[in-house]
């Protein structure tokens, strides 16, 4: 851990500031990705609302989920949803008007009574001295609120990636296998939602070595995509995204 | 001073409205996915926020699990949106109204 | 007194003929049923079937008289139960026949005048082409007459006398494709209804008081009721007697009902269906024996409908609505007779009526069918020539209703006028009596006048018809009926010794006299005198013709024609209220209670309609729901906690 990091873990001023930056940053990403009329500006918005969030993730002393939420969040997912974009080629004038009328209106009263209550319900006894975690208020039980104890001693026996493997592999197990099939339906489903219906005079014969002729400009034939190769990231539906061709499917 | 937990679950409460109000308020359905990721990584935090609280790692790991199920989700979204597309030319909300009374 | 009164019934010794009595009733009934049924199939024999049962039941009445008259007086009150009807908890009725000398008598009058009306009938209809639904109709008719007069129970009675209506309605009504006919039909069984509706809650008030509706209870037990109770079952028998006999204020029905065939006139609305009233207040006579007010009002309505009903007879030009209101007069004097408690009296001329009313009809008949049903007789005259057995019985029979010496109807209308004048407060209504007397035999004489004297007005029409007398089947029962107004007297020569008065004893309350009035033998002399005069005076004045009215006496005849115009004040007073009563209930059906209906349909329609457009279609409205949904949970949850007064507890607990 960074030495800045390390001292925003600790509680203090450090972890003040770095909370109300970031937040800022995050609050603002978020408001720009539904306020921005182009699509792949409204990306570039949640992009910046994944880094944010990656930083409250370590400054909250989930150091993995911090990487974790780089890597797949804001390197593969976002990158999905701009390939899709790209592909499908939104026009830049996608409007805001409601066809619902009063849709904005009721929307915004719905949002601002949503964060009411939810923050009412979720963050209510956590406001107090003792909800300042890692402090001595909260360790010895005093001061007002439900008290934060703190990841630091848990992380400090094994440190956060052992810790949540020790978890994974025994408690979570079942969950982790079954989350792995469901990896693998998704990439099948999304193989099979993602093809064009064939001729079947196209489909290759076994053992012919004659490919059918390609209809259309047939770039980006077989480009694997730019996504990442981590083996259960959905790698395999790029290829699918990107066959069609162009000529198709762009209107 | 410092920050207490409970003002990193606000924030997380105000990201999922401002996710959900998104989600309303646009007419692509790209950008309205994109909105349901904000509100599933609202709730990440929550429950990272949470797991700090109560110094257990559980939170994380659940956690761990939303975002793999998140990145699950979106490769089957986008493939039906796609779909969606090739049948409307299309990928405005207001165009598939086929549940119309 | 013996019999009913005394409550002296004995039960029918089995194979007597009151044990069979019930046949009677009950044959005429299935044979209308077969002839309703079959009719057609039978062509030519179904009249006969008819007859056959007619005679049946007449054969069967006069055998049942000769036994009866052979038994001891006190024992001539026979009762014979056939089956229970309504064993109904307090209210046990069964069909039960009462054979006593007063059923006897109506039954004798019933069946014989209907078997000679039947006969009748196979002339008169000859020609119609539903001949079977005619003598069905006709049985039916017998046989429930027979069920009023022989019923033990007041509500068998009823039943008889509510399907005596029917069949006047049916009857009425048989060529009903002609809408007048159909339309006094309808108002015939209307306004008998109302009548019915006075018989009905005298049957309450009766089996409230008494426990019983069989006569051989009730009759006794009449001595110990409640004044109250006594003149209320008084008066409403009397209204339900005014519909069906037609007395004021009930008697509109009866001339319109001449628009059936004349047959139907002389049997039902001349010898017996209007009869009923009289032989109801007659059976009753234990009751009205202890209400002699209510009694003197029975005889002053009886008196008014004579005196307004002659009145309009004078002035009326066809032929049966002369005999028409003719015969509402004559129930008048039946009721006069029965209202100062002359039971006996009022039978004896419900009997005489019966023979020569019938017979007037039956000539009635006669005639138009000799003048191609025409009815006006302004337009016949000299018929005697054409007709001379037809004319020759209806001279008699319009003696006898005149009251010439020696008729049936000299006897009988004399012993009414005796009664009346032996009752205490009868001057006004022996004075109407009188009166009435003098404008029967005028009004009758100029009937016959018109119809059988003078020039042959007919013969100026444009299509005149060619006269010639009747078939045997129509002259025949015209004899006969004229011999029995002649000689029907000797029923009752004298009111005390008389053979009809004996025989009714066991039956009906002897008559008191209260008063004296006059002699009886200057009224006789009078009585003479006026029919002699009336006769006269009608004769002498319209032998030549119809007379021209002068202009000031136009008015008067001309009000009389329009029968006082009554049925105008019941459309004014009664019907155009009742009109505008069902005008607004529809409106309020319509609009608000349909409204209401229909308009809770709309309002279901309408809340749908708004409903489906929560159905956008979008996925994104979907969306806001959901939303709403989201935050409306939360918010309760918060407010939940909240209220719980523990805050917002969110602990762990891991």
């Amino acid at each position: 851990m960074t030495p800045v990091l390390a001292q925003a873990t600790e509680g203090g001023a450090a972890e003040l500031w770095t909370f109300i930056i970031v937040g800022a940053v995050a609050l603002g990403s978020a408001f720009g990705l539904i306020l921005m009329r182009n699509a792949v500006h409204a990306a570039l918005m949640l992009v910046l609302n994944f880094l944010a969030i990656a930083v409250l993730y370590a400054v909250l002393q989930a150091q993995f989920l911090a990487v974790i939420q780089l890597i797949v969040y804001a390197g593969a997912i976002v990158v999905l949803f701009l390939f899709v974009l790209m592909l499908l080629g939104v026009s830049r004038e996608d409007s805001l008007t409601a066809r619902v009328p009063g849709q904005k209106t009721m929307a915004s009263v719905l949002g601002v009574l949503l964060f009411v209550s939810l923050a009412a319900a979720t963050a209510g006894p956590f406001l107090g001295d003792a909800s300042v975690c890692g402090s001595e208020e909260a360790l010895t039980g005093t001061g007002d609120g439900v008290p934060c104890l703190g990841l630091a001693a848990v992380n400090a026996a094994e440190g956060n990636l052992r810790g949540l493997g020790f978890l994974l592999f025994t408690d979570y197990v079942w969950a982790f296998e079954v989350t792995a099939v469901l990896l693998v339906i998704a990439a099948i489903g999304a193989i099979v939602l993602g093809r064009r219906q064939e001729d079947p005079s196209e489909l290759v014969e076994p053992g012919s070595t004659v490919l059918p002729a390609r209809r259309g400009s047939g770039s980006a034939a077989t480009e694997p995509g730019a996504g990442p190769t981590d083996a259960d990231e959905g790698a395999a539906t790029e290829t699918s995204e990107a066959t069609p061709p162009e000529g198709e499917e762009r209107t | 001073m410092s920050v207490p937990a409970g003002y990193y679950l606000i924030l997380a409460a105000a990201l999922f409205s401002i996710g959900a109000v998104g989600v309303l308020i646009r007419r692509s359905v790209i950008v309205m996915f994109m909105c349901v990721e904000l509100m599933l990584n609202s709730v990440n935090l929550t429950l990272v926020t949470f797991a700090r609280i109560n110094a257990s790692l559980d939170g994380q790991v659940l956690a761990f699990f939303v975002i793999v199920v998140a990145a699950a989700e979106v490769t089957v979204g986008l493939a039906l949106i796609v779909n969606l597309f090739r049948l409307r030319a299309s990928t405005d909300a207001d165009q598939v109204g086929a549940l119309r009374a | 007194m013996t019999g009913l009164a005394e409550g002296a019934a004995v039960v029918a010794p089995a194979g007597s003929p009151a044990a069979w009595a019930w046949l009677m009733a009950v044959v005429p009934l299935v044979s209308a049923a077969v002839l309703l049924l079959v009719g057609r199939r039978l062509g030519r024999a179904a009249p006969w079937v008819a007859i056959l049962s007619a005679g049946f039941s007449l054969t069967l009445a006069v055998w049942a008289a000769v036994w009866l008259a052979g038994r001891e007086a006190a024992e001539r009150t026979v009762v014979h139960t056939v089956a229970t009807w309504l064993p109904a908890g307090e209210l046990e009725v069964d069909w039960a026949v009462l054979v006593d000398p007063l059923a006897v008598a109506m039954s004798l009058l019933v069946t014989g005048v209907g078997l000679l009306i039947h006969v009748y009938s196979l002339g008169y209809m000859e020609h119609d082409s539903d001949i079977p639904r005619f003598f069905a109709y006709l049985n039916l008719f017998l046989g429930s007459m027979l069920v009023l007069v022989l019923g033990e129970s007041l509500l068998t009675l009823f039943v008889g006398w509510e399907l005596v209506g029917l069949c006047s309605y049916l009857l009425i009504g048989f060529w009903f494709d002609e809408r007048p006919n159909a339309s006094a039909a309808k108002k015939a069984f209307v306004i008998n209804r109302v009548g019915d509706v006075g018989f009905m809650i005298a049957m309450f008030l009766l089996f409230g008081a008494i426990g019983s509706l069989s006569l051989v209870e009730v009759l006794p037990a009449a001595e110990g009721l409640a004044g109250g109770t006594l003149v209320a079952v008084g008066l409403l028998l009397l209204l339900g007697a005014t519909g069906k006999s037609a007395q004021i204020p009930l008697f509109v029905w009866l001339p319109d009902a001449m628009a059936g065939p004349t047959p139907v006139s002389a049997l039902i609305h001349a010898a017996t269906m209007v009869t009923a009233g009289v032989y109801l207040i007659a059976r009753m006579s234990p009751l009205y024996v202890q209400i002699p007010e209510i009694g003197l009002v029975v005889a002053a309505v009886g008196a008014a409908t004579a005196l307004v009903a002659a009145l309009i007879a004078v002035a009326q030009n066809d032929i049966k609505r002369v005999l028409a209101y003719s015969t509402v007069s004559q129930l008048g004097y039946m009721f006069m007779a029965v209202g100062v408690g002359a039971y006996s009296a009022g039978i004896f001329h419900l009997l005489t009526h019966g023979f020569f009313k019938a017979l007037l009809f039956l000539a009635a008949g006669s005639v138009m069918h000799a003048m191609a049903d025409r009815g006006d007789i302004r337009e016949m005259g000299g018929l005697l020539r054409d007709l001379p057995i037809t004319g020759g019985t209806a001279a008699i029979g319009t003696l006898a209703i005149a009251g010439f010496p020696l008729t049936a109807g000299f006897f009988s209308k004399e012993e009414i006028l005796a009664a009346v004048a032996d009752t205490a407060g009868g001057e006004v209504i022996l004075a109407i009596g009188l009166v009435v007397a003098l404008l029967t035999a005028f009004y009758m004489a100029r009937w016959f006048a018109l119809v059988f004297l003078g020039p042959r007005r007919f013969e100026e029409l444009d299509h005149p018809p060619h006269p010639h007398e009747s078939p045997l089947s129509m002259t025949l029962p015209l004899v006969l009926l004229a011999v029995a107004s002649l000689g029907g007297g000797v029923l009752n020569l004298d009111p005390e010794t008389g053979v009809l008065a004996g025989w009714l004893a066991p039956s009906v309350v002897a008559f008191e006299q209260t008063a004296a009035i006059i002699g009886h033998g200057l009224l006789e002399a009078i009585a003479i005198v006026l029919a002699l005069v009336g006769l006269a005076a009608g004769v002498l004045l319209f032998r030549a013709g119809p007379r021209e009215v002068s202009a000031s006496a136009a008015p008067a005849v001309r009000f009389a024609q329009d029968a006082f115009r009554v049925d105008e004040l019941y459309r004014a007073a009664i019907i155009t209220p009742g009109h505008w009563l069902a005008v607004g209930l529809t409106w309020f059906d319509e609009r608000g209670i349909d409204g209401a209906v229909n308009g809770a349909g709309r309002a279901t329609s309408g809340l749908a309609t708004a409903g489906a457009r929560l159905q956008t279609g979008f996925v994104r409205s979907y969306a806001l729901a959901v939303l709403i949904g989201t935050v409306l949970l939360i918010a309760g949850l918060v407010g939940v906690w909240m209220a719980a007064g523990d805050g917002i507890v969110l602990t762990g607990g891991w």
